[in-house]
């Protein structure tokens, strides 16, 4: 078994699953049962100046049948007393010495933050994480988001908490920003000791259409909430990727954005996370599902031959670059096996109507304007009687087969597919070596 | 627009058919959703190209999914106004169901009779007493359409006619409308009220329904031919067919289809508690339908008797395992041979193998022959004609007969097949006399 324990900016946990800020963290009890199921850490609900709440708070969107694809919540920081939070606090860090606690902050003032901060660190804190990125309520009163989209502000107020703080500091980063390693450079010249990211999206979830309200509703109106879940996780790898890989950012990230198992998990350190943390996950399925992340990113290590966690952190870095520096010489195209197809014919209409006119079949109509290499080149104004092939494919006439000289290897036959592995994307090896656009521009070419 | 609408003598509540449980009970809302998400939306659907009636199946399922319900079933009534029916009743392992691509995934294919069921009875639910309507007619043209028989193909027709403006008048020989999805279909399949209900729906536009009417018996198709700019003949099949043997004649001895109506319908019809043993004769759908009702209605020993073997039999494989989940057994290469009576009473069916040319006794106390229907060789006119199976010969595209206004579809043209082939054949009809006017008909 691979050794998952990590040291984060100083943060030690026995394993890189936190439970991020929010209800699965509201309280004491709920973190010690937490680690007993096998979190190795917890950021515990944003502590402030405590709120009202409203009701109702959360809203989703489900998609084909599966529940919860994107959540969005209007519900603000703690409104339990602070007194009543650093209690418990004290006693889960009791309780469990070796996991790490976190405590999200919101307050206004210097003085406020000081207060906050002696607080936690007297509670038994391994590190306080400075909430600048909720998209709802506290905004309107100055905090949240309001401070992560002003990088100054960000800077001078991560300074101020340095001044007090006597554990590690992380930053927690709002991606509702236009490019998001401003704030994430802000942050270190505020002298953060690490990053958190991504906090939730500023959204409306949807519209109930009986009563024309947005959701979540309260009473006859609803507000813009924050948005989450597994939806936002290809934002949220964007984010902490393009932080990693700058050189600008030498501190560690805290990966945040609809990461729900392992999978998530190990994606997000292999572009440059040191830990995760979950909290729509474990808002729709319970604490147990960390028994799954940590058995499956065990396995995962092993199989690659690492034998610690920290081994797979910016592991996927190197692959990730700009537009730029991709190959143009690069080709592959799609190839069917006509053995597991079940003639459904998704990639044909897809090819057809949502991309560039390169599968064709036996039974369908295709596009008149194909069937030369460069067909894509020729002027196509007018809609032409399409096309009707014949046998062009072999011998059963449901499987489509795939124009070899017209099919520019998009992927989204291979995407659309149902059947595993019955799609692939092959390379057509070339002579030509490797030529970017950055290469072609170096040359004087376009 | 208010139009009368056609009555009926009411169904009697005492039926024997009531006994029979729903072998596919209606989907709730949510199992609806579920399934429909299943469905993986294929382009040029082997589904569509095995429905007769050519539903774009994955179009209305993809409608559920979206809540939008009432498309949903007009995709469906678009192709087959008897969409409720045939929901139900259609054999669909060997239809749709059976070309599901899913079936190649091993997985379990789209229950699409079940979601057709769902979209068609929630809708019709909705539209009764809404302020919208699935389909609206058009002002009338002027051309008026006899159809005889109120079965599937001529419900179908009709509606199709009267939607394009065409008066549609139907004469029924029997008290009601529905032919024999009213009379001939399995009670656990559709019931009586049901059928009586889509047919209500099916005439609501103003298609007028002359019951207790036989052509050919209170009115001459010659006549109808006179008075009417073109006829449908949808008459079905006639009556079951007598095997010819010793002892044949009497009581304890039913024809299929004739037994089957009787539980459907005949609020008379009880079964005997003396009756223990029943002995069916024949391989088809039919025998094998009366032999499940008959098990399920308690009887014991209920014995499937075909001449040929299993793999030879016309009913379908399914149907046979479903009655045979019942108790009904079959028993092969049995060529019927007398009906032994004493004191005029039932005792036995004796068959003969034809492997081994023995002769054997079954003991039975009642006979069922189900052996096909006698084709209704009436009501033709100059230039109809009919092959040498019984069926009337039509144009395979327009059903039109040789007779230049007269059209015909359902078993009367096809010698006894689905509810769906019947529907087909009466659109296909209804196209086909409108564009004989030069009417593009909208749902084409």
């Amino acid at each position: 078994m691979a050794d998952l324990s990590i040291d984060m900016c100083g943060i030690k946990s026995p394993n890189p699953f936190w439970l991020g800020s929010g209800p699965p963290t509201n309280s004491g009890e709920q973190v010690m049962r937490a680690f007993d199921a096998g979190w190795g850490g917890a950021v515990w609900k944003t502590l402030g100046e405590p709120i009202v709440n409203v009701s109702s708070r959360l809203g989703a969107i489900d998609y084909a049948g599966a529940r919860m694809m994107g959540l969005n919540n209007i519900e603000l920081i703690t409104d339990r007393p602070l007194d009543t939070n650093f209690k418990e606090m004290y006693a889960v860090k009791k309780r469990y010495p070796d996991h790490a606690v976190i405590v999200s902050l919101m307050v206004e003032t210097k003085e406020e933050w000081r207060d906050i901060i002696k607080r936690s660190e007297d509670a038994g804190a391994d590190g306080l994480e400075l909430n600048f990125g909720c998209p709802h309520g506290m905004c309107e009163r100055g905090m949240g988001s309001a401070v992560g989209q002003e990088p100054r502000v960000l800077a001078e107020i991560t300074s101020w908490v340095k001044e007090y703080a006597q554990v590690p500091v992380l930053v927690k980063l709002t991606p509702n920003v236009g490019d998001i390693l401003v704030p994430g450079k802000a942050a270190v010249e505020g002298g953060a000791d690490g990053l958190s990211l991504i906090n939730t999206i500023k959204s409306i979830i949807g519209v109930n259409l009986d009563t024309l309200i947005p959701m979540p509703t309260v009473g006859s109106q609803s507000s813009q909430g924050g948005y989450c879940g597994p939806a936002v996780k290809p934002i949220a790898l964007h984010m902490v990727g393009a932080l990693a890989r700058n050189p600008g950012v030498t501190i560690p990230i805290s990966a945040i954005g609809g990461i729900s198992d392992w999978r998530d998990t190990a994606e997000f350190l292999a572009l440059g996370a040191t830990s995760v943390q979950v909290c729509t996950a474990v808002m729709h399925e319970g604490y147990r599902i960390v028994e799954d992340m940590i058995e499956g990113l065990n396995y995962y290590l092993d199989a690659g031959g690492l034998a610690s966690v920290t081994d797979l952190v910016g592991k996927a870095l190197p692959g990730f670059t700009e537009w730029g520096e991709l190959d143009l010489n690069y080709n592959v195209i799609a190839k069917i096996d006509s053995e597991t197809c079940i003639g459904c014919q998704l990639c044909y209409v897809a090819c057809l109507d949502g991309a560039h006119q390169c599968i064709h079949t036996d039974q369908g109509p295709c596009s008149a304007y194909h069937g030369e290499p460069d067909h894509g080149a020729h002027p196509r104004d007018v809609v032409q009687p399409p096309i009707w092939h014949q046998n062009g494919g072999g011998a059963d006439p449901h499987v489509p087969f795939v124009d070899e000289q017209e099919c520019i290897g998009c992927n989204l036959c291979k995407l659309v597919c149902p059947v595993p592995g019955c799609i692939t994307m092959e390379e057509v090896p070339t002579s030509a070596g490797k030529e970017s656009w950055n290469d072609r521009l170096a040359k004087g070419l376009s | 627009m208010s139009v009368e609408q056609p009555t009926w003598k009411a169904l009697p509540d005492d039926r024997a058919e009531l006994q029979f449980a729903d072998a596919k009970p209606a989907f709730s809302d949510a199992e609806a959703v579920i399934e429909a998400n299943r469905c993986l939306y294929c382009y040029d659907a082997p589904c569509i190209k095995a429905c007769p009636a050519g539903i774009d199946i994955p179009a209305f399922i993809n409608k559920i999914a979206t809540g939008n319900i009432r498309g949903s079933a007009k995709t469906i009534f678009k192709s087959n106004m008897l969409g409720v029916s045939t929901a139900r009743v259609c054999p669909v392992d060997v239809l749709c169901v059976g070309a599901c691509v899913l079936n190649d995934l091993n997985e379990q294919p789209i229950r699409i009779g079940r979601l057709q069921r769902y979209a068609t009875d929630e809708t019709l639910e909705a539209e009764s007493g809404a302020d919208w309507e699935l389909f609206t007619p058009k002002a009338a043209i002027g051309k008026r359409v006899a159809l005889v028989g109120a079965g599937p193909a001529a419900l179908a027709c009709a509606a199709h006619l009267v939607l394009e403006g065409v008066t549609a008048v139907i004469y029924e020989k029997d008290d009601r409308p529905g032919g024999l999805n009213l009379t001939g279909v399995a009670p656990y399949k559709l019931q009586s009220e049901a059928a009586l209900a889509e047919a209500k729906w099916l005439l609501r536009n103003g298609v007028q329904l002359k019951t207790g009417v036989q052509v050919g018996r209170d009115i001459e198709l010659e006549q109808l031919i006179k008075q009417y700019d073109a006829i449908f003949i949808g008459v079905g099949l006639g009556s079951d067919k007598a095997l010819g043997i010793p002892g044949e004649e009497g009581p304890g001895v039913w024809g299929g289809s004739g037994l089957i109506r009787k539980i459907k319908n005949d609020p008379s019809f009880e079964l005997p508690d003396d009756v223990q043993a029943i002995v069916v004769i024949g391989g088809g759908n039919t025998a094998i339908d009366i032999a499940r009702e008959l098990a399920m209605l308690g009887v014991p020993d209920v014995k499937m008797l075909y001449r040929r073997t299993v793999g030879e039999m016309p009913g379908y494989g399914h149907e046979l395992q479903g009655a045979r989940k019942y108790g009904v057994r079959l028993l092969e290469r049995l060529t019927p041979t007398a009906v032994i009576r004493v004191g005029g009473r039932v005792t036995a069916f004796r068959a003969t193998s034809t492997a081994s040319g023995v002769a054997s006794d079954y003991p039975c106390d009642w006979v069922v022959v189900a052996i096909g229907q006698e084709k209704h060789a009436v009501h033709l006119a100059d230039g109809i004609e009919v092959d040498e199976k019984g069926r009337m010969v039509v144009d395979r595209q327009t059903r039109r007969t040789g007779h230049s206004k007269v059209y015909a579809g359902g078993d009367c043209i096809n010698g006894g097949q689905e509810v769906v082939n019947a529907a087909t054949d009466g659109r296909e009809a209804a196209f086909a006399m409108l564009r004989s006017w030069d009417i593009a008909p909208e749902l084409a």
